[in-house]
């Protein structure tokens, strides 16, 4: 088991680093995207020019510059090339807003996606099923942009219901944290609610057709322990695994959209303006962060796996 | 009830699944009857899912016809704007834009039935010029993931190895970031001066740029589960008695393995789709996609979001028109994954 754990550790870190070098390279590759352009503005002279090659080190060879940037970035000392600011203080800035919308939305979709799937697959065919199964693929559908702008005109505008944007720190206060958070929390679980309901619905009814369930049946077990027990155990393998990467992606600034139209300051808009000014060390950080987040929660995902089904413990 | 035992299909893979169909299920089926019959017979019958292909049909026709539409219906252009004029609307006279700079809402009449932009430009008429370019970057977005996912994960998938473990790093790469935030990258990149590889060479702005960022983003979604199934066929028999007879890894590749990847690929095809216009409609609404005036749904929506709450209708028209596109192939293509693979849609005692 150790072992399994240490070769998943391992080869996690193979792929941070692959991330971390190929961003690096990608933003060096761009046509035009010589930062120090972008640092003298439009009317540097090549002395001037040549000045801040030096200054910043970009006059270094690729590799040097990488492991400069990278040491920095674990120093919590990298300066954005575009703001001269400190991004760990970015982060930290705005890291809880997204943190807190991950949380609430991670655990909402979640619990009504694992519930949904499992009504539907129950009633497989009837009619709650065919309703279940209509709202979920227009959930699927739902551009997430336009139902937060739905939410925010008929709820925020109209009925007055909920704030109309920004984000309340929890540690200032708790209920208006909440109050600012509910609105972008339920628009942004519809689309995974939608899928997982989908995905534990098939994945339920492939169960229900495996022999082990027809022998916890032949023993006499109550209808209620076989689903729970025997097929629900196996059939949220699959989502389980979603979770993870969903996750990890809104922790990363996936949730870019509904961060920008509810105006929450995370992490997603701090990564868009990042990128559109071509800032290389701040980009760096968010995708590494993403990735962390990707590869971590993979991990720990696998190693549960592990845990409960021994079967891929030995395979791999 | 749920006690009731469970019926269902012989197990077996995707492609083997459809012609061992057992025929209690749906009734008499005359034998002989190829997979893909059998699939479109299933498919025939399912009338939800025949009904949102069908709007997704006529929305691509509505749009296919804009400039019709703009001539004859509206008279009008794509850009052409009325920001100074009045119009007709129940015997009243309205301003196309009020002196507060409020574009008028939908008149549900020939000339801005849908209602103005805030420069006085007919909504109707950029709805169908917009989904033109929604819908091509969609549909060719999702042609160059099909084909590079397909492609990619099956020379993972068979020859495994060295070329496996690099392939499947890099769609371990490309998938470990967010795909809204990998697209921005992309868009990024390649819109501040547009771009020179070789001969090609691409203004920024140009349709091109966003038809290969969404392109590039949802290949592993694609390509993994590929290999997997090609992991699996490499194994089968018939593949090996194709090696045996001294055939090509190409033919073997093109001839024996890609029939049986064709049931994935057509399960695929609309959920990348659905997506690809989604993606596109996020990156546009986040400016790294289309870019203004170029009309899309996603820049309308940006431009409408602008306008809450003064003119809601400048939000409602075109992410209505998006909405429903994408829920039309997305219940099609549940219907066709039901068609194609019938234990999908296992009956709970129904005997």
């Amino acid at each position: 088991m150790s072992r399994f754990i240490l070769r998943r550790l391992i080869s996690a870190a193979g792929v941070l680093l692959a991330i971390s070098v190929l961003t690096f390279l990608i933003f060096q590759a761009i046509p035009n995207g010589d930062p120090a352009l972008r640092l003298g503005g439009r009317l540097a002279t090549p002395s001037e020019l040549a000045n801040i090659r030096h200054e910043y080190g970009f006059d270094q060879p690729i590799y040097v510059q990488y492991v400069d940037t990278m040491e920095k970035i674990f120093n919590g000392t990298v300066v954005s090339y575009t703001q001269g600011i400190n991004i760990d203080e970015q982060i930290r800035r705005v890291l809880p807003a997204t943190l807190s919308l991950a949380l609430g939305a991670g655990f909402i979709w979640l619990f009504l996606g694992i519930l949904f799937g499992v009504l539907t697959a129950i009633t497989a065919g009837r009619w709650l099923d065919r309703v279940l199964t209509i709202l979920a693929l227009v959930g699927i559908s739902f551009p997430v942009f336009f139902l937060a702008a739905l939410v925010l005109y008929y709820l925020g505008f109209k009925a007055g219901i909920i704030p109309l944007s920004g984000y309340v720190p929890l540690t200032e206060d708790p209920w208006g944290w909440f109050t600012h958070l509910i609105a972008p929390w339920l628009v942004l679980s519809v689309l995974f609610i939608g899928l997982y309901s989908r995905v534990l619905r098939s994945s339920i009814l492939d169960t229900l057709g495996e022999d082990y369930v027809r022998t916890a049946r032949a023993k006499g077990l109550s209808e209620r322990r076989v689903l729970i027990v025997h097929v629900l155990r196996n059939s949220l393998i699959p989502i389980i695994s979603l979770w993870g990467l969903d996750f990890a992606q809104v922790i990363g600034g996936g949730a870019i959209l509904t961060e920008s139209v509810f105006n929450l300051h995370g992490v997603g808009q701090f990564a868009a303006e990042s990128i559109g000014r071509l800032d290389i060390p701040s980009v760096l950080v968010i995708v590494l962060l993403t990735a962390f987040a990707v590869v971590l929660l993979g991990a720990i995902v696998d190693i549960l796996y592990a845990v409960l089904d021994p079967r891929i413990r030995l395979s791999s | 009830m749920a006690t009731d035992p469970v019926i269902r299909g012989p197990a077996g893979e995707l492609s083997g699944v459809i012609s061992s169909e057992p025929a209690a299920v749906e009734g008499q089926v005359p034998p002989g009857l190829g997979p893909y019959q059998l699939a479109w017979r299933r498919l025939r019958r399912n009338r939800v899912a025949l009904a949102f292909g069908a709007l997704f049909v006529v929305i691509v026709v509505l749009c296919l016809l804009a400039p019709l539409y703009a001539k004859d219906v509206a008279h009008t252009t794509l850009a052409a704007n009325h920001i100074t004029e009045k119009i007709e609307v129940g015997g009243k006279s309205k301003e196309v834009v009020s002196l507060v700079g409020i574009p008028i809402g939908p008149t549900w009449h020939s000339r801005f039935l849908l209602g103005a932009d805030k420069d006085g430009r007919d909504i109707a008429v950029r709805l169908l010029y917009g989904g033109r370019n929604s819908l091509e970057i969609g549909a060719l977005a999702t042609f160059i993931t099909v084909i590079l996912g397909v492609l990619l994960g099956t020379l993972a998938g068979y020859f495994g190895g060295l070329l496996d473990a690099i392939l499947s790093r890099g769609f371990d790469v490309i998938w470990a970031y967010p795909p809204v935030i990998l697209g921005i990258a992309l868009g990024a990149v390649l819109n501040i001066d547009g771009i020179t590889i070789g001969p090609i060479e691409l203004q920024a702005g140009s349709l091109v740029i966003p038809i290969a960022i969404v392109g590039i983003v949802y290949i592993p979604y694609v390509a993994k589960p590929i290999r997997g199934l090609v992991l699996g066929l490499r194994q089968r028999e018939f593949v090996d008695a194709a090696r045996q007879q001294g055939l090509s890894h190409t033919r073997i590749m093109f001839g024996e393995i890609l029939p049986n990847l064709a049931s994935m690929i057509i399960v695929f095809l609309p959920l990348i789709l659905a997506n690809a216009i989604l993606l596109e409609a996020a990156l546009s609404y986040l400016g790294a996609g289309i870019q203004p005036p170029n009309p899309s749904w996603g820049t309308m929506i940006s431009e409408g979001i602008r306008e809450i709450p003064a003119a809601i209708h400048l939000t409602l028209v075109p992410g209505i028109m998006l909405l429903l596109t994408v829920l039309g192939i997305n219940v099609f293509g549940d219907g066709v994954r039901d068609a194609l693979d019938p234990r999908a849609k296992i009956r709970i005692g129904r005997r």
